[in-house]
């Protein structure tokens, strides 16, 4: 690896570690306004919504799949607030409110969460200039190669050569 | 050998343009490095230490109103975590009320009950099951777990009049005299 790519390759590896670990948001205001009650939400529709959502008690464990007792009380708890009329995102709102960003499957763009959304089109659209860049450069040495070998005086031919040619020139004559 | 054969246009704007770039490069390198070593230390520092400064918070109650600071100064203060699906819990809610009831005539012991990632539902029918009394409210946004580093729950910390912490206990409290012979050694410390 070469000093000039050193820079991408620690973005690269930096970012994988930070995804895991940047956790910080902004809280928003509740619908003060109680919506009209609806039915009983379906097993579906509580986890069409809590898949987006983890595990508060066990690391990176959806919450549509989780068994433990503190995911099953959470899928209650979604199955209540869509009964009473509130939306997907009311639910995620409320959530994040009580529980902190770490619920949501896909962190808000706040924060230092924003490195997650900006870094990978930043990193590919660099890592298009450096290849970019490369081939550039191998592409202007190849014609540098090229001229240089035009110009150089012709070498002088080895004895087998000259004598091969001589042969192959007297063969097209007929001698 | 490759900067030998461009001609010197390409090298003069090849090192004005591409010194910049890598400065940049470093630049951002070196800042998201720096978010992410803080965000490490704070990972890797473990629970907070006993006599150091405990963290201050203020808890919402499940019942309406606030304790924060102000209520706490100068008093010995246990904070216990806790969560209603949490079943070590159970084993010692009986032995924190007692606590509670023993010291809560004194005013100079304050025992407040942090509920860990429930739901409200279920805390209070947990709180009622127990006949528990003492000041308790929801973890909001984790925000007082994190402060104070929690493992899992139960956990409960004592915190002395100074405001430095005195005792973690992580898991539940086996009696209640357990409960008692540490509050009195941090209130006669």
């Amino acid at each position: 690896m070469t000093v000039k790519q050193t820079p991408l390759f620690l973005l690269v590896a930096a970012l994988a570690i930070v995804g895991s670990f940047a956790q910080v948001g902004s809280v928003q205001a509740q619908d003060a306004t109680p919506p009209p009650p609806a039915a009983t939400p379906s097993d579906d529709e509580v986890n069409a919504v809590a898949k987006n959502m983890y595990c508060p008690v066990c690391e990176n464990v959806p919450l549509d799949v989780c068994p433990t007792l503190a995911c099953q009380q959470w899928r209650e708890l979604i199955r209540e607030k869509l009964a009473a009329g509130w939306s997907e995102q009311d639910v995620y709102d409320y959530f994040v409110l009580q529980y902190g960003d770490r619920v949501l499957a896909a962190p808000p763009p706040t924060g230092l969460n924003l490195l997650i959304y900006i870094a990978p089109p930043v990193l590919i659209a660099a890592a298009f200039y450096v290849v970019w860049q490369m081939m550039r450069r191998m592409r202007a040495a190849g014609n540098a190669v090229t001229a240089g070998s035009e110009m150089q005086p012709a070498k002088p031919k080895d004895e087998y050569q000259a004598r091969l040619e001589d042969e192959l020139k007297r063969l097209d004559r007929g001698d | 050998m490759n900067e030998s054969m461009e001609s010197p246009d390409d090298m003069v704007t090849n090192k004005v343009g591409g010194g910049w770039g890598r400065a940049l490069a470093w630049v951002f390198v070196l800042a998201v490095l720096a978010v992410i070593a803080v965000q490490l230390r704070k990972t890797m520092e473990g629970g907070i230490l006993l006599n150091e400064k405990a963290p201050t918070f203020t808890l919402t109650l499940f019942d309406g109103g606030e304790i924060g600071p102000a209520e706490m100064q100068g008093k010995v203060v246990v904070v216990n975590f806790w969560a209603s699906w949490c079943k070590p819990c159970e084993e010692e809610a009986e032995e924190l009320q007692q606590a509670w009831e023993y010291y809560q005539d004194r005013g100079d012991v304050l025992f407040l009950g942090v509920d860990y990632v429930d739901t409200e539902t279920e805390a209070r029918v947990y709180l009622d099951r127990f006949g528990i009394t003492y000041p308790n409210g929801p973890d909001l946004r984790t925000s007082i777990s994190q402060a104070f580093r929690i493992t899992g729950v139960p956990e409960t910390y004592i915190i002395s009049r100074a405001g430095d912490l005195f005792y973690t206990k992580v898991g539940p409290f086996t009696s209640l005299q357990e409960i008692l012979t540490l509050v009195d050694q941090a209130l006669a410390e």
